[in-house]
């Protein structure tokens, strides 16, 4: 089995997120930029599959700037085997442009199987491994906790829904979006590091593609978030409970 | 302006972000519309039928719709909006709107925009991005705004009014490349998180499953739902349904009570259009300290007890 993993380049989650004076969007200058979170368990995933010798090769895609080489880098330090960026001088695309590109390039690769992360931290969207499956007819399995594979070229994949754990059986090839609780991602040892520097990444122009990138959304504004009124400490229990019964009213 | 809201529902039951997502709907348009699919609808129906705002209500009664399979309501949804004259299809934004509206919009190559929590015209909404720290807005140039709505920013509709239901048949192939194999549902007699007025939710500092018994008891007298962080959830203390924030659950109820957890960012993500918001942490410099309205600074394991006799 071939895989084929999708990871973002954005602004890591420790950061503190900063809106620009102009409303434009969130300062990104100097900013601390790591793999989407949830992308390290889709690598992770496709490493443990491939150590289980259930995947042969995978590679590790991202659409973005010149600088998301470093992202599929850090994916080939983890045990990715070879990289493709699409290239665009666009800081940010929307969902429905980056499910066409990955279309697209699972078209002319054919993996077996797609792991995207279920959301980027940056739009949180949670859209593109939708719109993936949808495009290419794969079934689909979201936010995925646990996947086993099948003998007979299905995957059993059990998911986190509101309410409890759905488990659902799609045959390969599919797309897979992964959770939180999939795994745990592993730190790249340094001579995997090392090692990843001479695997090659593929670099391919937006343009050569032929997908319209033309964004359907606009962004009037971002602005900062309404800010909580400041709160107060109480002594003790008494106080706390005479608050919520007398100030807030609510027991 | 028409819009076709999608319902979520478990065959017996219409979810409360349903009826959120309806009122959205309504200050979109006076013209409301609702789809619901599934297999044995009659409850369900029943209890729709008094919403508030509805116009008209389809429904689609198929063994296809028996387990909510994103591939075939997708299908079937396009099939029926296809020729119609709606300008918006709105979902919750729950699991079960995450899941499948994404695809629908593929279907009909429409951006979708995920999660609003406000309406500013017919073609503008607010949407939060990166955990809630920057709120955007955004106008959508599609012809068809396809839409995910958070249920917590908006009131459930009301339930005084007796709407025309229709039933449809619907002609799509059967996905064989999926199937269901089991939902193990957690099983709690609590409100649900997502609509509870009183949440009390409990972090690593609660150190295993077992002293969540601490929790239950002040949730039985309050009437609350339970949550975690998601380092409680990722320990195995709690089941995984129970995450609140960015990437869990999203809730907005009168009193949030955080206990043991410290206030990462990506847990107030998910907390802090809670009107009021307490907590119980032993470290006064916390985060969580900067969100609550009240905090209470000591060691939970003394104070939970306390707190409980004092309900
Ligand atoms: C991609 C991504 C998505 C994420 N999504 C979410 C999400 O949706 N929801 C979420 O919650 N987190 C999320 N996180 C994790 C988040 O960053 C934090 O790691 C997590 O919220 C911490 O949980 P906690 O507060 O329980 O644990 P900790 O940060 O370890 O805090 C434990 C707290 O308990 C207190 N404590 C300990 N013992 C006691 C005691 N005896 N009495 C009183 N207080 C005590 C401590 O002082 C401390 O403040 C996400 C992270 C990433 C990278
Ligand atoms: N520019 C991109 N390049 C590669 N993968 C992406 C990109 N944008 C989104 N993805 C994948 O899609 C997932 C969900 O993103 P989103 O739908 O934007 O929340 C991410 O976790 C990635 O796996």
């Amino acid at each position: 089995m071939k895989a084929l993993v999708c990871v973002k380049r954005v602004i890591d989650y420790n950061v503190r997120i900063r809106v620009k004076s102009d409303k434009s969007g969130v300062e990104t200058d100097n900013v601390k930029m790591s793999m989407n979170p949830f992308d390290e368990i889709a690598v992770e995933e496709a490493v443990r599959m491939k150590e289980k010798n259930q995947i042969q090769e995978i590679i590790i895609l991202s659409i973005g700037t010149d600088k998301s080489q470093e992202t599929i880098r850090s994916g080939l330090a983890m045990g990715g085997d070879r990289g493709i960026l699409v290239k665009t001088d666009k800081d940010q695309l929307e969902p429905l442009t980056v499910g066409k590109i990955i279309k697209a390039v699972s078209d002319k690769e054919k993996p077996d199987l797609i792991i995207l992360g279920k959301q980027a931290i940056d739009d949180d969207c949670n859209q593109t491994g939708q719109i993936v499956a949808t495009l290419l007819a794969f079934p689909q399995a979201t936010f995925a906790s646990e996947l086993k594979k099948n003998d007979d070229n299905t995957l059993e994949v059990t998911r986190e829904v509101d309410g409890g754990l759905e488990t659902v059986k799609i045959s390969i090839p599919c797309v897979v979006t992964t959770d939180l609780r999939l795994n745990e991602p592993r730190y790249a040892s340094l001579p995997n590091i090392m090692k990843a520097k001479q695997k090659k990444i593929d670099v391919l122009e937006i343009e050569s593609f032929d997908v319209d990138i033309k964004d359907r959304l606009q962004v009037l504004e971002v602005n900062e978030p309404p800010e909580r009124k400041p709160g107060i400490k109480v002594d003790d229990v008494d106080a706390l409970v005479d608050k919520l019964k007398n100030e807030a009213k609510i027991l | 302006m028409k819009v076709l809201v999608i319902i979520e529902h478990d065959n017996a039951n219409v979810k409360q972000s349903s009826f959120s997502t309806i009122t959205a709907a309504k200050k979109i348009s006076d013209s409301v519309e609702a789809l619901v699919l599934g297999k044995g609808l009659d409850l369900v129906i029943d209890e729709l039928k008094k919403s508030d705002y509805l116009k008209k209500i389809y429904k689609i009664d198929n063994e296809l719709f028996e387990n909510p399979l994103a591939e075939n309501l997708s299908k079937a949804i396009q099939k029926f909006a296809e020729g119609s004259d709606y300008t918006h299809i709105l979902s919750p934004s729950s699991t079960f709107g995450k899941n499948m509206s994404p695809k629908l919009s593929a279907l009909m190559d429409v951006q979708q925009i995920s999660d609003i929590t406000k309406i500013i015209s017919d073609d503008t909404f607010e949407r939060p991005i990166y955990a809630g720290n920057a709120i955007a807005t955004v106008k959508s140039n599609d012809p068809i705004k396809i839409i995910t709505v958070r249920s917590t920013c908006f009131e459930p509709c009301a339930l005084t009014s007796n709407v025309d239901v229709e039933n449809l048949t619907v002609n799509i192939d059967k996905n064989n490349s999926v199937s269901f194999v089991n939902y193990d549902k957690s099983k709690s007699d609590r409100p649900e998180l997502t609509s509870a007025k009183i949440v009390i939710s409990g972090g690593r500092g609660m150190q295993n499953g077992e002293n969540f018994r601490l929790l239950e008891g002040i949730a039985d007298k309050l009437g609350a739902a339970m949550g975690a962080s998601r380092a409680a959830v990722d320990a195995g203390f709690v089941p995984n349904d129970w995450q609140v924030g960015q990437t869990g659950k999203i809730v907005a109820p009168d009193l949030y009570i955080a206990v043991g957890i410290s206030g990462a960012i990506q847990h107030i993500a998910g907390i802090k259009d809670s009107k009021y918001i307490a907590c119980i942490n032993k470290d006064e410099e916390a985060p969580i300290f900067n969100y609550s309205d009240y905090g209470l600074v000591g060691d939970l394991f003394e104070l939970l007890p306390k707190l409980e006799e004092k309900l």
